[in-house]
């Protein structure tokens, strides 16, 4: 079945961008509105595919280059289980973030620039989720770091363009790791699209370079998903952005061009082989330990979440990597199944929660005027849905139970130790206890502890549009939490899982074969 | 194979000095050397010895071409690399005038 919307997701973003800037020469309030169209639009798409799509998925050939004796020549867009649930991320957190910004904004000058460059980044990332070919993804992955390298100094003062230019470096850096081991794949393989990579490698391949380039691409998709060896620009991008953006880099940016592109390649592309499948998981669980140590002592609200990010970013690899280990030995496969979709979900909650934080935050920073916790305090009076909303967030990142992040923890772990990884399943309780405290000791000193003779009776609610975006993101936190129940979860999750596990059923609808 | 080492040597020359270099001028040509040597490396996968231009001559089909693909990819490689040159040197500026300084040492606002 083909999906004749696919395109859709690349080209209405961009053609928003560029109508923006043309258009607000003439009507200046137009970018907001176009860029809530333009979201609006790839929010109803992309749900509408995930509910059309099923359990199978669809290719759309660019330029309609069918393939000749089962060797693609032309340029893919795949649309399958695993690339829609993050489709329908982006774009939904995308349209609270805009929402959010219509306020949120108006006190930074050119709002055109803004929201021309937000809709850019969400064509690269849709891109790079949607691409069946390796340069292609480079190339997106360009089009959504260069746009989020000018969001990321929006405010340009000190701290901003030092944050960019930390995030510049090493992001070129990143790219060129990525671009080279493409250029090593090219030369070995005479081939750029993923699922004939695939095809060529496992046919009596001479692997002398197969490690150079798995660790290539590790390492430079790493250093763009911030695992922990490679995490130092993270904190300062997320925290000195505009918080509409750093919700979008936290909630999003660092899922799409990072984590997806490590689980798409080295399930998709490489055969799934032990040793590396160890690597993943060490970095993970380094990742989940070293960020939320970092995390505890941070007073700047911003910062404080962006370390939970790679924290959290921590628990999705590790879980991915046990499902790695378990399906390169070949034993248990059903628990291998459960830890990759255990991952998976807990990437789709974490996007959800940690972009109402952000959100939270800008919208303390918006009433008060800081990001420092030891400067607030007994804010739960004067902004009460900032306080709800925030809470929300806090207990399901710190797996609470009625709340999404509880069930996705609770899958992970649970694989974990039905995968006899004792250790990595203490771990990952340990992690969730620290990052309780850590959270409720954002919920005190920001919303609570009121001091004698500092109380603030000046503090107010924030407008409409930032309320409603808090609010929607508070309900579908609790809304993701259903997708644990048995039935929903075959539906929505279960197809990411299969097209991840089953060897062939990647490339064989590129191929034909 | 000397060239394919020559530019691998390159890149590494280039990453040397994004690591060891305290001026950022000289940061963001340090990324300019890891660039080309990318390119150089994409358009040496494509070079075929003693290929003509792959357009294909209908009098004298069997010829040997170069592989035209890596070309494309360095072609747009390029640009994208221009842009990010362009947005690096834009934000370097800025720095400038805000920190009055070029010098990486000099420029920590942020830490913890």
């Amino acid at each position: 079945m083909m999906n004749p919307l696919i395109p859709l997701f690349v080209a209405v973003p961009l053609a928003g961008a560029f109508l923006t800037m043309i258009l607000s020469r003439f009507i200046t309030a137009i970018p907001r509105y176009m860029a809530l169209a333009v979201l609006l639009f790839l929010t109803f798409i992309s749900f509408w595919s995930l509910i059309t799509g099923g359990d199978g998925s669809s290719v759309y050939t660019l330029g309609g280059w069918e393939p000749v004796e089962g060797v693609p020549i032309g340029l893919y867009l795949i649309h399958d289980g695993f690339s829609a649930l993050l489709l329908c991320l982006i774009s939904l957190v995308g349209l609270m973030s805009v929402t959010y910004s219509v306020s949120y904004m108006a006190r930074y000058t050119s709002e055109n620039y803004f929201y021309s460059l937000f809709c850019l980044m969400i064509a690269g990332m849709n891109g790079v989720v949607l691409s069946g070919d390796i340069f292609n993804i480079y190339v997106f992955l360009e089009l959504s770091a260069i746009s989020s390298y000018a969001l990321v100094a929006f405010g340009v003062e000190k701290n901003e363009l030092e944050a960019t230019l930390k995030y510049q470096v090493l992001g070129v850096v990143a790219s060129l790791m990525i671009l080279f081991a493409i250029g090593f794949i090219y030369w070995s393989a005479r081939t750029l699209n993923i699922a004939d990579i695939r095809t060529v490698f496992s046919a009596g391949y001479d692997n002398s370079y197969y490690l150079l380039i798995q660790i290539l691409l590790l390492t430079g998709f790493g250093l763009k998903a911030a695992m922990i060896p490679f995490h130092a620009w993270l904190p300062d991008a997320h925290s000195s952005a505009p918080s509409p953006i750093s919700a979008m880099l936290s909630g999003v940016l660092i899922k799409a061009v990072g984590i997806y592109v490590i689980i798409r390649l080295f399930f998709n592309m490489f055969e799934v082989t032990e040793g590396m499948s160890i690597v993943i998981t060490t970095l993970g669980a380094l990742s989940m330990v070293v960020g939320v140590f970092l995390a505890i002592g941070q007073w700047d609200i911003k910062r404080l979440l962006a370390y939970h990010s790679i924290s959290q970013m921590g628990y999705v690899v590790m879980s991915v990597g046990i499902g790695m280990i378990l399906m390169a030995r070949g034993i248990r496969s059903e628990v291998a199944a459960l830890a990759i979709t255990g991952g998976i979900f807990h990437m789709l909650n974490h996007a959800a929660f940690k972009g109402l934080l952000f959100l939270n935050a800008g919208a303390i920073e918006y009433s008060v005027g800081t990001r420092d916790l030891r400067e607030m305090g007994g804010l739960a009076k004067g902004m009460p849905v900032t306080s709800a909303t925030s809470l929300a967030a806090s207990l399901s990142i710190s797996g609470i139970p009625p709340f999404n992040g509880f069930f996705s923890k609770l899958i992970i772990i649970v694989a974990a130790v039905m995968g006899r990884f004792y250790f990595l399943a203490l771990l990952a309780v340990v992690v969730s206890i620290i990052t309780l405290a850590s959270f409720m000791k954002f919920q005190r000193y920001a919303f609570h502890n009121v001091e004698p003779g500092k109380i603030r009776n000046d503090i107010k609610e924030v407008p409409a549009p930032m309320l409603l975006s808090m609010i929607t993101l508070a309900v579908i936190c609790l809304l993701l939490s259903l997708l644990a129940l048995p039935g929903l979860r075959e539906t929505v999750l279960s197809p990411a899982t299969d097209i991840l596990m089953d060897q062939f059923k990647y490339s064989s609808q590129i191929t034909g074969m | 194979m000397t060239v394919y080492w020559l530019c691998f040597i390159l890149f590494l020359v280039g990453l040397y000095g994004v690591i060891t270099r305290r001026n950022l001028i000289k940061i963001a040509i340090s990324l300019s050397i890891m660039e080309f040597s990318c390119f150089l490396f994409l358009a040496l996968i494509g070079y075929t010895e003693g290929g003509v231009a792959p357009i294909v001559d209908t009098a004298d089909p069997v010829k040997t071409y170069v592989d035209p693909l890596p070309q494309a990819m360095v072609l747009t490689a390029i640009v994208i690399g221009l842009a990010t040159t362009a947005m690096l040197m834009a934000v370097i500026i800025r720095i400038y005038r805000k920190y009055g300084t070029f010098d990486i040492r000099e420029i920590k606002n942020l830490r913890g």
